[in-house]
């Protein structure tokens, strides 16, 4: 299978071969001297990175991880530009919220150096952004509200996205850990910038401000889990705030498509 | 302190499901109220009898194993909440009981989620201990909520890894995502407008990753607050 041209982005088409053969990559832990299991953990982001160049004498990792990979930097590219940008717009963040947004875009920012040192030459390229979204958010540098409400969206999407993709990392546990790591955190910004805005930090049912933003939180009022009606324990709202809902990538990149230029 | 409740309470109505769906002493120890017969109200804690020896709690192997693990926290969370709940600290403000109710209805759902989900393969109700925990204390509540938060992120995030069903991996990646945004919530009230949602302490700033830890690195800070031993040694570690 050729490398990846460095020129090409995520939309120009996901691989749909190279379904991944069963690699263990407990095998592969055990090679590169794993101590303790909680150091392994705290190690897996250097893990991740040596695996993807030399993983069973291979030089790249199976397809499906790859375009997991490259999928979800695909995210992190668009969320710390968005954030970067919004920080060097004069007047834009409040000097009272930069210490919650300059923390947000220091994380986003350390997620794309994360996944790119993890896919090598395998990373994709950075897109070609528009915030505006074609010009449906005219203001998103110039007005806060806008702003903000574009990182919910953003964020949000985040957690569904990284959600939605799990279970196509399971047998790989290094970079499925890596990558709840990072969900993880994706969750704890989209609460902090819910409730900036005046919002609770969880969702309920499906229910959201911005009208614009519908299509993130389709699907997040269903109360039915593993064929268990939860709603019943507690209430309808409070259960469909307990569980977020994943997204699939499809979804998720006709979202994320509005602010990349084709 | 709030007045005792009619019985047309609502909140008694819910109190009186979650005695039912639980053992009447582990209602009692949770809900740190006195049953009375005439009316309810928030009172000092009634631990009701000492206990008694128990065997250990078997968490299991498998997906089972993790699933209890799952459960062990979300009972001790789903406690913690209902009593920070029925005995708010002095002056507590509306936005922050609001909080704390969802987060207890939460982590209820959770609760009792995972027990259906296990069904008979579920560990027993276990035996809470909150003694270390000052409940009229804001600094106490909130402090011990961040500490259940995280420890409860940093579980998940450990333990995906070692489930094997697809389908309980996703159910495991919906609630996770949840704590997390409960931790963050609680850090907020802690230190508003900081860094502190998502701080250094909890999220490497060079890599932007939360905490992810094994269950035999989340068990014992747990286990502070659980009178049972709870014996993990048969969870998969790999």
């Amino acid at each position: 299978m050729p490398q990846r041209p460095t020129t090409q982005t995520i939309l120009d088409g996901i691989d749909p071969d190279l379904l991944a053969h069963a690699v263990s990559r407990r095998d592969a832990l055990s090679h590169l001297g794993r101590g303790a299991a909680g150091a392994a953990l705290a190690t897996a982001p250097v893990a991740l990175g040596v695996m993807a160049r030399s993983a069973f004498g291979r030089s790249r990792m199976p397809g499906q991880v790859v375009d997991v990979l490259n999928f979800a930097l695909t995210l992190e590219y668009l969320e710390a530009e968005f954030y970067a940008t919004g920080l060097d717009a004069g007047g834009l963040v409040p000097a009272s919220d930069r210490p919650v947004i300059m923390q947000i875009a220091k994380h986003e920012a350390a997620h794309v150096a994360l996944l790119k040192g993890a896919l090598g030459g395998e990373a994709v390229a950075k897109p070609t952004f528009d915030f505006t979204a074609g010009g449906a958010f005219a203001d998103v540098f110039a007005n806060y509200a806008t702003f903000m409400a574009l990182a919910q969206g953003f964020e949000d999407t985040g957690v569904r996205a990284y959600k939605g993709q799990a279970g196509n990392l399971i047998g790989d546990g290094a970079t499925l850990t890596t990558a709840l790591q990072i969900h993880s955190v994706e969750a704890r910004h989209a609460a902090q910038v819910r409730r900036m805005r005046g919002q609770k930090g969880w969702i309920t049912n499906a229910s959201t401000d911005v009208a614009a933003l519908q299509a993130v939180y389709a699907g997040e009022g269903t109360t039915s889990q593993g064929g268990v009606n939860t709603a019943a324990f507690t209430s309808a709202s409070a259960a469909s705030e307990a569980f977020d809902e994943p997204l699939g990538m499809d979804d998720v990149l006709a979202i994320a498509g509005m602010f990349i230029q084709t | 302190m709030t007045t005792p409740r009619t019985p047309d309470d609502p909140e008694l109505a819910f109190l009186d499901r979650l005695a039912h769906a639980a053992s009447r002493r582990q209602f009692l120890q949770w809900a740190g109220i006195t049953l009375g017969v005439a009316a309810i109200g928030c009172g000092s804690d009634d631990m009701g009898t000492g206990p008694t020896p128990e065997t250990d709690v078997m968490l299991g192997s498998g997906d089972v194993g993790i699933l209890n693990y799952a459960y062990a926290l979300e009972q001790l969370e789903a406690a913690f909440y209902v009593k920070a709940v029925m005995q708010p600290y002095a002056g507590m403000p509306a936005a922050e009981l609001a909080i704390l109710t969802d987060i207890r209805d939460h982590e209820i759902t959770h609760r009792e989620f995972l027990k259906a989900a296990l069904g008979t393969a579920a560990i027993r109700d276990l035996d809470v201990d909150f003694t270390g925990i000052d409940f009229t204390s804001r600094a106490s509540v909130l402090g011990a909520a961040r500490v259940f938060e995280d420890l409860g992120v940093a579980a998940y995030n450990g333990a995906g890894r070692l489930i094997q069903d697809a389908g309980y991996l996703l159910l495991a990646g919906k609630i996770v995502s949840v704590e997390a945004r409960h931790a963050s919530a609680i850090r907020d009230l802690l230190n508003p407008g900081s860094a502190d949602f998502a701080g250094d302490d909890v999220v490497t700033a060079s890599s932007g990753l939360d905490r992810a830890l094994v269950p035999a690195d989340v068990l014992p800070s747990a286990g502070a607050y659980v009178t049972d031993s709870i014996d993990a040694s048969q969870l998969p570690t790999a």
